[in-house]
């Protein structure tokens, strides 16, 4: 027996769902590509602006200051370019929300009411990321935010000022911001895998007298190891996509010093209006994502 | 007896110690746990009391005269109301939540079940789209739309989600359907049912779980999204709520009574979904995240 009768028949399942993707995913990713190499994608409409066709744009992007700015590198002061600001937002964030997520997920499993604080931080999770960005600059806020409250108490008055409105501590506010926002993702993954752990295999180490630490890095690391690579990849992309955040609170400002390279592709199409340059920041972000996007379809397709 | 009820407690007894060291364990992730939520304490706080109580910290206790004046205020702001605003993301997300959920459920089912060609290829194809950013596609689509005259208006976003929303859809409820068992349908085919009734008829009934998971997810995140919003929607009338808080701001000082009370009103509708579906929520939690 043929399972599902004729193709006509099999596609027809597919169709509906496949034309939308079509028209409106898959042919602008193409019409994307296309535009940034100064081609007109769409007839009837001249975005090219009479510029010629080639490599300009990636060019031009590359070797703008506000891809990459070798002054600040150099002086290591913000602005130092979008493209730098997303490798830092992922240098600080990654190993944190991989270690706070696995400590947390531990912990919260063998404590009371686990369950209801594990929801608790994943309420960053759930909220539109728009108000996440406000909540960040609302805890950073030199009267009415948490975190400069606690510098005080605990003494560090001088650090107390609103965090996000200076180019020193600009992106770094959004990042601590996104971490307290994303350990939900982790922890909760985390947990996931942890349940999945055999109670014996611990309650066995315990009894062979191996301490905590011993049974963190010698049981529970190496068997969550899939999870690690989901939290990372995930982590990773979220990272490089990051946009509403930074367009909440600080527009990724001061002068640039929180620019990110999501937001300057909507700074070319919607200040600069320049429409191929920003398809080429476009394609280069998602270029860059690429590799992480494929170790995550392999993991998304194992086993079959 | 002793060491019996050490073994039972497993974890208390032998992972974390004696009680001694159990009870402040607890502590610690109580303590870690308020301190996670207390930017939401603090935009509440902030969003129910006049703003000269708050100016020096919203946790000063006095005085205290809770008020909704700032509600009033974002609700019917002459600008950008967000009542208006509430409305304006219900009109999108429903529709932009109903209408890929059924198109999906439909492809999921043939790249679960049926066998046809490039199905492999095609399945990947949708993993990619999955993943890719919002800005790779949003240029074409701000022209198209706009020679379609489409832009600025509800149908117009609404496509854009719909279409945005099929691929992880499709690879969640496949993913579904695949462990569901065959063995159902297979004897309503050997009856002569079709392929239309063995889906409608027996799948989606059976499915029901995961496809209110795909939905409540598809809901909050098109509820959530600003993106899309922001370049596609530009009267103050059709705009939806996410894209109207950074309105509210104000050029030179943040207004926080105001934005505190919009913030609260626009994560309510999420965090709701979060609490009555909570189960469904975190079933399709996983490939969900992959969209964010």
């Amino acid at each position: 027996m043929k399972i599902g009768g004729s193709a006509l028949n099999r596609f027809s399942f597919l169709i509906p769902g496949l034309i939308l993707i079509t028209i409106f995913v898959v042919y602008p990713i193409v019409a994307t590509i296309i535009l940034s190499f100064n081609i007109n994608p769409i007839p009837g409409i001249d975005i090219i602006g009479g510029r010629s066709s080639g490599l300009e744009n990636y060019y031009k992007v590359l070797s703008s200051p506000k891809f990459i700015n070798s002054y600040g590198i150099k002086t290591m002061t913000f602005p130092m370019g979008a493209i730098i600001h997303n490798i830092i937002w992922i240098a600080l964030h990654l190993p944190l929300t991989i270690i706070l997520g696995l400590l947390l997920a531990v912990l919260f499993q063998h404590v009371r009411g686990g369950a209801i604080i594990r929801s608790f931080i994943f309420l960053g999770m759930v909220i539109p990321m728009i108000v996440g960005g406000l909540l960040i600059q609302f805890s950073f806020d030199k009267d009415l935010g948490v975190v400069n409250l606690f510098l005080k108490i605990i003494g560090l008055r001088w650090l107390a000022k609103s965090w996000t409105i200076y180019p020193d501590t600009a992106l770094f506010s959004l990042i601590l911001g996104s971490i307290w926002l994303w350990t939900g993702f982790s922890v909760t993954i985390y947990s996931a895998g942890l349940a999945s752990i055999p109670r014996e295999i611990i309650e066995a180490a315990i009894v062979d007298g191996a301490d905590f630490k011993t049974i963190l890095f010698k049981i529970i690391v190496p068997l969550l190891k899939p999870v690690t690579i989901t939290v990372l990849a995930m982590t990773i992309l979220w990272d490089l996509k990051i946009f509403d955040i930074v367009y909440a609170s600080t527009q990724g400002g001061p002068g640039g010093a929180s620019m990110v390279l999501a937001l300057l592709m909507y700074d070319y199409f919607a200040r600069v209006q320049n429409y191929p340059m920003a398809a080429a920041v476009a394609a280069i972000l998602t270029v860059i994502t690429l590799p992480v996007v494929i170790i995550w379809i392999k993991i998304a397709t194992k086993g079959e | 007896m002793g060491s019996r009820g050490r073994s039972i407690s497993g974890f208390r007894g032998g992972l974390l110690g004696s009680p001694l060291k159990w009870l402040i364990i607890n502590i610690i992730a109580w303590v870690i746990g308020v301190l996670w939520i207390l930017p939401f304490v603090g935009i509440f706080m902030t969003s129910i009391r006049p703003f000269s109580e708050v100016v020096s910290g919203w946790w000063n206790p006095y005085p205290f005269s809770p008020t909704l004046k700032n509600y009033v205020e974002a609700l019917f702001n002459p600008m950008f109301s967000l009542l208006r605003g509430f409305m304006n993301s219900f009109i999108i997300a429903i529709p932009s939540t109903l209408i890929p959920t059924m198109l999906a459920a439909l492809a999921a089912y043939a790249f679960a079940r049926f066998s046809f060609p490039i199905k492999n290829y095609l399945f990947v194809t949708i993993l990619f789209l999955m993943a890719a950013p919002q800005q790779m596609t949003i240029i074409p689509i701000f022209f198209m739309l706009h020679k379609m005259h489409l832009l600025n208006t509800y149908l117009g976003l609404i496509l854009i989600h719909s279409s945005w929303g099929i691929p992880w859809i499709t690879f969640f409820l496949r993913n579904f359907f695949s462990m569901l068992p065959v063995e159902l349908e297979e004897a309503a085919r050997v009856d002569g049912a079709s392929n239309r009734q063995i889906f409608f008829k027996i799948v989606l009934p059976i499915s029901l779980p995961g496809i209110i998971s795909a939905a409540v997810l598809q809901f909050a995140w098109v509820w959530n999204d600003f993106f899309f919003a922001l370049m596609l929607i530009f009267d103050p009338d059709k705009m939806v709520i996410t894209q109207m808080l950074p309105r509210l701001k104000g050029q030179y000082q943040v207004d926080w009574g105001l934005l505190s009370a919009g913030s609260v009103l626009a994560m309510m509708v999420p965090l709701i979904v979060y609490a009555v579906f909570n189960r469904y929520y975190m079933g399709g939690f996983r490939g969900w995240a992959m969209k964010r």
